[in-house]
């Protein structure tokens, strides 16, 4: 294929990947965006396989054909409580590609830098480019390499341990060495040194060495953040995907992976700042990690006491409210429960009332993941809002059921000044008719502060496993 | 030996009402209490002696009996004189009781021994709500008031439009939006009137409105009666705040068809708000229900007990029994009350009563303790109702302002804006003189799809993100390209990495895709 047809491709693919991404601004819309992601990247793969200087045919049919089962096999099979992590775990796909895509490009700078003239000449492909680079390039290719290698080997290490984090194989608790972010700043100062030695001719331990920081940085970075606040996490790493891939398109002057790099990239970062202003934190905050810090007096008090109530006191409140609001949280995820939800929903619902769920922008362990649960269970996403949408209504609503969340409905972020939270946006549940709120015990949330909510007059705990809780209530209800 | 729990007829003329239902009496068994019950207590209220005994209640002949046998003694109204004779020591009685009005019933209580629980001295806090009977009585009152000017009240109370006519709704004003207040206006919004109502404590504003009543906003400056300062009931006003009051009545008079007052200050009689001359303005057929009737109404006109018509056609009454006008409901809300007060007295749900005087509640509630005088009570540990935060009206801005404001936010984001721009250009100066044109061609794509990123993905909706992520990540396996032009490398380690690389990226392009897929198929319009 002539070098311009590839060109065309690629244009075609940008164009369709933008596309891709522009159509999920509706539900409806991206089930047909979905579609141009597909055709765009099967153009760019087929346009660079069929382009001009490959070879090894053998080696990518297989590989790919591979890469398409393993793929296949995962996606069908992962459960939709289950997405934080298969996210992760691909996100640290996308950084070890670009490390050894990285490190390939050092490797063959200093294959083809051993060469002379004629041999040069005969070159193809990338070896091809790399040998037309002048000194000046050939240095700037050098810092394109090591920045794509770094960013890469933390989003692999980071996702890998955020993998671990959200699967419950790694202890969900802000857990550092001792030295704290001095480690990764150390670390990360040491990389800088080594990219200025490696710039400066110093060889391809320097690379090494980079490398092994990197991962270390990564790996700590994300053992120091705790288990909520992964919806940030999770977006941050996507973010730096993408820049690992455009670092990368910069060495292999690629203009295609620099635009998706760039898409992804700044999509990542557009999430991680929807996430922190949901949570009214600094991104700093949230990667230096824990609460508390900026908690300046003595928290407010809290008066009354928690009443607890049984499945038939709230299954009588469900038949007699008209109204009725549902703010699922990472413990509704966690019990399993949206099947009973959703089923629960399209009783009330078929009992002629109006049910709305309402959706935190960090409920759960990633942005969005409620709706998918909910939308999973077949409820339908017209009555799924978000939290500007329905924070209004909450004084004409009957009866809120909270199911596993806590510190999103916490009062204390509007009303105690002093609280770790204040400030931050939260479902204003308490300004119910009446508040049921699903609970397995009675200790504090994430962030270990007291919840003021379960204190109020309009308040009933109904304390259970979330499942067993709604499961209890749907032969009660009408 | 049970403890016994016993509930006599009440003395008081007319009183309908009795402090044990069989349905808490149910509740108290469970407590580890017997129940009993004097012939025909619970009659007016419609608890038949039958449905007691088969709650498990022993029915008694006479109140000599039943005081003689029970340990506690439960009943609504204040006892009389003879019934207080009956009482022996440690024995408990828990009943209304008024202390500060009935002084020579305290002194006699003491006499007696026993352990008095007056329920209306029950502390406002939270924990104590549920033993809130004089809270539960005025919602009944409350409500029956409506229910009572309705009956006295020749039209309709919402508005209507028939093919008979048109019929304006009634206008309702409500005075003092306590319990009972807050209840009336709740009763008199659901049938359709037009409600107003009126409170000296600015606080309970938010209440009323919540309610479905307008207020009635006096414009005082001075005025700060914070509710915390009086356990949540209103303070006397000032002669001033008093002016401006009765002004603001007179102005309403006319149009007003119903008054309910509920006016109450604590020890002292109820204050006078709807004089003479108002109601001498209002429409013949108007109504006034004065649920203050007991300490002297709110109403000149008002004659306790009684219902009287004005001059000019408007009924005023001025029953004092409202709550036992409701008795079925009333008992059933009062011995509920009882039984949680029980409750508290039997921590260990044993039958057995521990007057645990160290307790708020308990210590609050009790008037009379092993022969002496314990009222009035120490004041709780924990206040009643939040210190009231000082409430500051915002000021609409004028528009000239609105304008100026508007306007500086435009200067300082041009500015910032202007700012932002200047420095990107000269960091793009500085990288462009040093970088080879090879690299500056790449630098502006990447710029250009940065930008076309933040803008594609503002719109995005948020029920979407995990899509997006999940796409992203599909779209992000680009790298493959990178691998695809490597692996044909010379280098037999270029190519194993390369392989890899291909590997782990397809995997990412076909599973991102694929859940992605899978999740918005399931999203499904109802």
């Amino acid at each position: 294929m002539m070098i311009g047809i590839v060109s065309a491709a690629y244009i075609s693919a940008a164009v369709l990947f933008i596309f891709s991404l522009g159509g999920l601004s509706g539900q409806e819309s991206a089930k047909r965006a979905v579609w141009y992601g597909i055709v765009g990247m099967a153009l760019a793969v087929i346009a660079t396989v069929f382009g001009p200087g490959m070879g090894n045919w053998f080696i990518i049919v297989l590989m790919i054909a591979g890469g398409a089962v393993l793929g296949h096999y995962v996606a069908s099979r992962v459960q939709m409580t289950e997405m934080p992590q298969l996210v992760a775990a691909l996100h640290s796909f996308v950084g070890l590609a670009a490390v050894f895509v990285g490190f390939n490009a050092h490797i063959e700078a200093a294959r083809i830098a051993g060469m002379d003239a004629t041999a040069r000449a005969m070159l193809s492909g990338f070896a091809g480019i790399l040998a037309h680079k002048d000194p000046v390039e050939l240095a700037i290719m050098k810092v394109e390499v090591f920045l794509g290698v770094f960013i890469g080997a933390v989003t692999f290490t980071g996702s890998v341990v955020a993998f671990g984090k959200l699967a419950g194989k790694v202890d969900g608790k802000s857990n550092k060495l001792p030295g704290g972010h001095f480690l990764n700043a150390g670390a990360a100062v040491l990389s800088l040194i080594l990219l200025l030695m490696c710039v400066n001719g110093a060889g391809v331990w320097t690379l090494i060495l980079m490398t092994l920081l990197a991962f270390f940085i990564g790996y700590h970075l994300i053992m120091g953040i705790g288990g909520a606040d992964m919806p940030v996490v999770v977006s941050m790493l996507n973010s730096y995907s993408g820049w690992a891939a455009a670092a990368i398109g910069f060495t292999l002057g690629n203009d295609l992976l620099i635009v998706v790099g760039a898409l992804v990239g700044s999509s990542g970062a557009i999430l991680s700042y929807i996430m922190c202003k949901a949570m009214n934190r600094s991104f700093v905050s949230v990667i230096l990690g824990g609460f508390g810090g900026g908690s300046t007096g003595p928290a407010m008090a809290i008066e009354g006491e928690q009443i607890a109530i049984d499945a038939d006191g709230v299954a009588s409140a469900l038949n007699d409210a008209d109204s009725i609001v549902i703010v699922p949280g990472y413990g509704m995820a966690v019990a399993q429960a949206q099947q009973p939800v959703a089923e629960l929903t399209r009783k009330l619902r078929a009992a002629g009332k109006t049910v709305r769920f309402a959706i935190h922008p960090v409920a759960g362990r990633l942005p969005g993941h409620m709706n998918v649960l909910l939308a999973e269970a077949k409820v339908p996403y017209d009555i799924v809002l978000e939290m500007d949408e329905i924070n209004d209504d909450f004084p004409s609503t009957d009866v809120v059921i909270v199911i596993g969340s806590n510190d999103i409905v916490n009062p204390a972020a509007q009303e105690d000044p002093n609280s770790p939270i204040a400030g931050m946006p939260v479902l204003e549940v308490w300004k119910a008719k009446q508040v049921f709120v699903s609970k397995r015990g009675h200790g504090t949330g994430y962030s270990g502060i007291e919840n003021p909510l379960f204190y109020k007059s309009n308040t009933r705990m109904f304390y259970g496993d979330a499942r067993k809780s709604v499961e209890q209530l749907l032969p009660l209800s009408l | 030996m049970k403890t016994i729990v016993g509930a006599p007829k009440e003395l008081f003329l007319g009183d309908a009402r009795v402090a044990l239902t069989p349905d808490s009496a149910l509740h108290l068994q469970k407590l580890g209490f017997e129940c009993l019950v004097e012939l025909g207590a619970g009659q007016k209220s419609g608890f038949s002696d039958e449905a007691y005994r088969s709650a498990g209640v022993t029915v008694v002949d006479s109140a000599a009996e039943l005081y003689d046998q029970a340990h506690v003694v439960v009943k609504v109204r204040p006892p009389e004189p003879s019934e207080m004779e009956r009482l022996r020591p440690g024995q408990t009685l828990i009943s209304f009781f008024y202390p500060t009005q009935n002084k020579e019933l305290l002194e006699q209580a003491k006499h007696t021994g026993a352990n008095v629980i007056a329920m209306d001295m029950v502390p406002r806090i939270s924990r104590a709500q549920k033993m809130d009977a004089l809270s539960s009585m005025a919602n009944i009152a409350g409500y029956r008031a409506v229910i009572e000017a309705g009956n006295n009240f020749g039209r309709f109370f919402t508005g209507q439009v028939t093919a008979a006519g048109k019929v304006p709704p009634a206008k309702v004003l409500v005075i003092g939006a306590g319990v009972a207040g807050l209840a009336a206006i709740g009763t008199a919004t659901s049938l359709g009137a037009i409600t107003y109502a009126f409170d000296v404590r600015p606080e309970v504003a938010e209440q009323i409105e919540s309610m479905g009543a307008e207020f009635v906003f006096l414009d005082f400056k001075d005025q700060v009666a914070d509710g915390a300062a009086t356990d949540g009931y209103a303070a006397p006003s000032s002669p001033e705040f008093r002016e401006k009051q009765l002004r603001k009545f007179r102005e309403l008079a006319p149009e007003i068809d119903i008054v309910i007052t509920t006016a109450l200050i604590p020890g002292r009689d109820a204050p006078k708000l709807w004089l003479a001359d108002m109601v001498a303005m209002m429409k013949p057929g108007s109504v006034i229900i004065d649920l203050a009737a007991e300490r002297g109404g709110n109403c000149d006109l008002t004659v306790a007990e009684q219902r009287v018509v004005s001059d000019n056609g408007v009924v005023v009454v001025g029953y004092t029994d409202f709550p036992s006008r409701m008795a079925a409901q009333a008992s059933t809300l009062y011995s509920t009350n009882i039984r949680h007060m029980m409750a508290d007295l039997t921590p260990a749900k044993d039958g057995k009563i521990v007057h645990n005087m160290e307790d708020d509640v308990i210590r609050g509630a009790t008037i009379a303790f092993e022969g002496g005088i314990t009222f009035p009570p120490p004041p709780p540990k924990i206040q009643a109702i939040a210190t009231q935060k000082p409430k500051e009206r915002e000021k609409e801005p004028t528009p000239e302002e609105k304008r100026a404001v508007e306007a500086a936010a435009f200067k300082a984001q041009s500015r910032s804006q202007a700012i932002l721009l200047l420095v990107a250009t000269v960091l793009l100066l500085i990288v462009g003189s040093q970088a080879p044109a090879s690299f500056m061609n790449h630098f502006v794509v990447f710029v250009l799809a940065c930008f076309v990123g933040f803008q594609v993905i503002w719109n995005v909706s948020h029920s979407l993100h995990t899509p997006l992520m999940a796409v992203t990540n599909a779209v992000s396996g680009i790298v493959i390209l990178g691998a695809l032009l490597q692996i044909g490398s010379g280098s037999w380690l270029v190519v194993v990495l390369a392989a890899l690389s291909v590997l782990v990226a397809t995997i990412n392009i076909v599973g991102g895709f694929m859940v992605t897929r899978r999740m918005l198929a399931m999203f499904q319009k109802s």
